[in-house]
């Protein structure tokens, strides 16, 4: 197809075409998604997976993906994350335009749309294994019908890797979507971290990105997932992360959201072995008309693991946050051991925060409990510090940023901490910048 | 019982807490003069209101309310799939004997006079109450107050003498706070309502002895709709108590209460529900208080028992500084479903609600919590608090959180927590050790968790509970 008409067309309006690089299997499954995202109906007001969700946001129509068309040198130069990385990907409009690595010989990290060709059958045994089962269904089948491109990372069994892989996926032009796909898997006692970035090459082009993050984490690994979402305020999100945990493997998925005008994050955690262990991390601070809707389930399949989730909101102008979680135990998971809070923190009168915390409990000896919350900085904590000169707004700030902290800290890891600290200062002085 | 095993408890003391269980499992023979057969159209409600002489606004309300009833869909989104059990063309809308309320219990016919004996409540009346309706099937068979609170101008009546001889009164407020169109069940009773008390306390009226209520379905293929309005005026309290009980029949059977509560300003609301209804009903009740300044509404909600109780107790704090209070017990057993919760709507300043719901899920008994608390915009110093606990016996038994929290704006408070956890083997060992068999430990562990919660009913309520727990508890372990 020519590539003039693909950019004009709509994504909603015909198939996509699967490079003929791609392996036969993976054409199959995208003839396949795109034939289920036709035939899952629209979400509804009502749906209770969609329940407090502005519907209106879901209209993307107006929408084209692109062939590339972003500028590699200057998006390269911007990609500025972390220090001294072990692997740096940088991709625009789902398009490779930068890569390098000093990853050990034996992991494969590779881009999606290479790892098809040279390790097809590694990437079919895991990829998109999981079904969507938080409301995005439809829009995870129009992932899955139009991915090109994304990471795939393999670290095989007793391998550690020390640093942090590094994932730039920038949108550039008006009305351009992308679909970001990460897929990690680690072996037996293997190590990884990963961070995602999500930005936009301008300030003011409407975009919008379908990304799904694949985790698998084999027995007795450790797999850190950062995603930092800071997309312009013209943009909208869905990010679907689903992680499966193996035995005494352990997880950590962390979303920072400060950017795009409507964000969905959809996180799904299945411990799948005895002391496996789940941590589901999030900060958030919306503002103006930013609106954050986060879905989590924490499915507890075996016996003996556990799982902690920990959101935290603080909600500036007239911005809005959804967030829906659930503690699913299977029968006879025993000895499951699930926590679940949501806080939000008021910083305007005309915020609003919206909370479903859940539990479905199918076991009986198990410790499960869920918190919610929702204040606002009390009068005490601003006096305190007006009488050590600070200026009101900026002890209001500091609260802020001490309040996210606390889940910041959990990455345990001081470089990736300061990072997202970095972006989340970034937030700040631009609510202070725009005269929040 | 339980008990037995224990070597710490003399024989008077086991007479004590030892219950009939065949309380409530007993029925008598029907002989109803009004009868509106089987299904539900508009013949049925030309039916009822023929027979109740109602007046034509009353007919009209119905009929539309029967339209809406028939419009309206099943809440098949998130409830359970066994309310597509539900068949309304065998359901029979209307039995009576055609008989008024009589205002002592030697004028109410023999045999439904022993089914109140058998339930102890006219030895309740004489005891502690102000005042008892008792309904039977329809109608209320019995109904009467004490003569002083008729002297201070204090109403207690069945819905249908509400409407009728407090018109003026019981017009304004009626489906005010729960409209027809609230939801399928509530347009259903609004068409088919008979029975259920009106209550009027009149302006600084503090009843100090509580009123209370008791619904009895004694027919098969039955469905009870009784209708409560309560207004407690300017600084006005109360507190009324309902029970409500249902012999076992082979096909289940249908209750759907509308319960509106109004509280004016200063007033105080206290309703205390124990419901203890045979496996087979499905108890799909909704029930409303809405509070003015300064005002509180208090649900005090035990649920044991019925196949599936949907109810979730709200207020609607529509004045400044009022208070809305939910505190429940429920106890899911095999086969039954208690999806229960709380509505806190602050429509006002200052408001504060607060949410204690405590369950229990034994055998493969289910227990929900749906709960739902709503601060909009503009409003100022509101406070929620919302703790659930529930508490899992056997392997199998299930149980389910389902909060909504909607806060909108600064200067509100709102906390929600929620546990689940099991009884832990170290207190059932400690139990055993002193010589208490394991099914007393267990009960005693069960009655430990809700006995904070016990203590906001009343004494002779608690009591009553504690009883019915243990009796539901029974044979629940290993």
């Amino acid at each position: 197809m020519p590539a003039v008409l693909e950019q004009s067309a709509s994504l909603l309006d015909s198939a996509p075409v699967t490079p003929a690089t791609f392996p036969a299997w993976f054409a199959e499954r995208q003839r396949a998604a795109w034939q289920r995202f036709l035939e899952t109906p629209q979400p509804k007001r009502g749906d209770e997976t969609w329940r407090f969700s502005s519907i209106k946001e879901l209209d993307f129509a107006e929408f084209r993906p692109t062939n590339g068309g972003a500028d590699a040198t200057l998006l390269t130069a911007r990609s500025s994350g972390l220090e001294a990385p072990v692997a740096k990907f940088v991709f625009g409009n789902d398009e490779l335009l930068h890569s390098e690595s000093n990853l050990p010989a034996e992991v494969i990290c590779l881009p999606l749309a290479e790892a098809l060709v040279s390790h097809s059958d590694l990437v079919e045994k895991h990829f998109m294994k999981q079904e969507t089962r938080l409301g995005s269904a439809k829009w995870t089948a129009l992932h899955e019908a139009n991915l090109r491109n994304g990471l795939f990372v393999h670290v095989p069994a007793n391998v550690e890797v020390e640093g942090t892989i590094e994932v730039f996926h920038w949108i550039a032009g008006g009305n351009t979507v992308i679909f970001p796909h990460t897929l990690i898997v680690t072996g037996a006692n293997a190590k990884v971290r990963v961070v995602d970035y999500f930005q936009s090459a301008d300030e003011s082009s409407a975009g919008l990105a379908i990304a799904v993050n694949d985790l698998s984490a084999g027995p007795g690994s450790k797999l850190d997932y950062v995603a930092i979402q800071a997309f312009n305020e013209n943009t909208k999100v869905i990010q679907v992360n689903e992680t499966g945990v193996a035995k005494d493997a352990s997880a950590i998925g962390f979303i920072l959201n400060t950017g795009a005008t409507w964000a969905r994050n959809e996180s799904l955690s299945r411990l799948e072995g005895e002391g496996s262990r789940s941590d589901m991390l999030s900060v958030s601070i919306p503002a103006r008309d930013q609106e954050y809707d986060q879905r989590t389930f924490q499915h507890h399949v075996s016996p003996g693991a556990y799982s902690d989730l920990l959101y935290k909101n603080s909600l500036y102008d007239k911005s809005r946050t959804i967030f829906s979680g659930l503690i699913f135990v299977d029968e006879g998971a025993h000895r499951t051991d699930a926590y679940q809070t949501c806080r939000n923190l008021f910083m305007s009168d005309d915020a609003e925060a919206n909370s479903m915390p859940g539990l479905e409990i199918n076991a009986d000896d198990v410790k499960c409990s869920h918190g919610s919350t929702s204040c606002q900085i009390s009068d005490e904590e601003i006096f305190y510090l007006r009488a050590r000169g600070i200026c009101p707004t900026r002890a209001r700030q500091l609260i802020a940023r001490g309040f996210s902290v606390e889940v910041i800290e959990r990455l345990g890891d001081e470089k990736v901490e300061e990072l997202v600290l970095r972006f989340v200062d970034d937030k700040f002085a631009h609510i202070a910048g725009g005269g929040a | 019982m339980s008990y037995e095993a224990s070597s710490t408890i003399d024989a008077e003391t086991r007479e004590a807490i030892d219950i009939d269980r065949s309380k409530g499992d007993f029925s008598f023979p029907e002989r109803h003069k009004f009868d509106a057969g089987r299904g539900l159209t508009e013949k049925t409600i030309d039916y009822i209101c023929d027979v109740k002489n109602d007046p034509q606004w009353v007919r009209d309300f119905r009929h539309k309310a029967l339209q809406v009833f028939r419009d309206k869909p099943m809440p098949t989104n998130w409830a359970t799939k066994d309310l597509d059990n539900i068949d309304f063309d065998i359901i029979r809308y209307y039995l009576s004997d055609g008989e008024k309320p009589k205002r002592s219990w030697e004028d109410v016919p023999e045999d439904v006079l022993r089914t109140f004996e058998r339930l102890g409540i006219p030895e309740q009346e004489r005891a502690f109450l102000a005042g008892v309706e008792a309904q039977y099937d329809s109608e209320a068979a019995y109904s009467n107050m004490k003569e002083e609170l008729t002297k201070q101008g204090v109403i207690f009546v069945n819905s249908t003498e509400g409407l009728k001889h407090h018109e003026e009164i019981f017009r304004p407020w009626f489906g005010k706070v729960i409209p027809t169109a609230d939801n399928k069940f509530s347009a259903l009773n609004s068409a088919v309502f008979s029975g259920g008390s009106f209550i009027y306390i009149p302006k600084g009226v503090k009843l100090k002895q509580p009123l209370q209520a008791y619904f009895r379905i004694n027919s098969e293929n039955f469905g009870q709709f009784e209708r409560t309005l309560i207004i407690a005026d300017e600084g006005a309290e109360v507190m009324y108590m309902e029970g409500c009980t249902a012999p076992k029949f082979e096909t289940s059977t249908l209750h759907s209460a509308v319960v509106e509560l109004v509280a004016l300003k200063g007033a105080k609301i206290q309703y205390v529900t124990v419901q203890n209804w045979s496996s087979n009903v499905f108890n799909l009740v909704t029930k409303r208080g809405l509070a003015m300044e300064d005002a509180e509404v208090r649900w005090i909600d035990c649920n044991i028992g019925s196949r599936l109780t949907m109810k979730y107790p709200g207020v609607i704090m529509k004045g400044r500084r009022a208070r809305g209070e939910v505190i429940s017990i429920a106890l899911a057993n095999t086969g039954q479903h208690q999806d229960t919760g709380a509505k806190m709507i602050h429509a006002a300043d200052e408001t504060t609600s607060n949410v204690v719901s405590k369950s229990i899920s034994v055998g493969e008994g289910r227990s929900t919590y749906r709960g739902q608390v709503h601060i909009p915009k503009h409003l100022k110093g509101c406070k929620n608090n919302t703790e659930c606990d529930a508490l899992l016996i056997n392997t199998r038994s299930r149980t389910d959180t389902y909060p909504a929290i909607t806060v909108r704006g600064n200067q509100h408070a709102t906390q929600h927590e929620a546990s689940v956890s099991q009884v832990s083997e170290e207190m059932l060992f400690y139990m055993q050790q002193r010589g208490i068999s394991e099914g007393a430990a267990m009960s005693l562990a069960v009655n430990g968790f809700i006995n904070d919660l016990v203590r906001e009913f009343p004494m002779e309520y608690s009591v009553e509970l504690k009883r019915l727990i243990d009796l539901e508890m029974e044979g629940s372990v290993g």
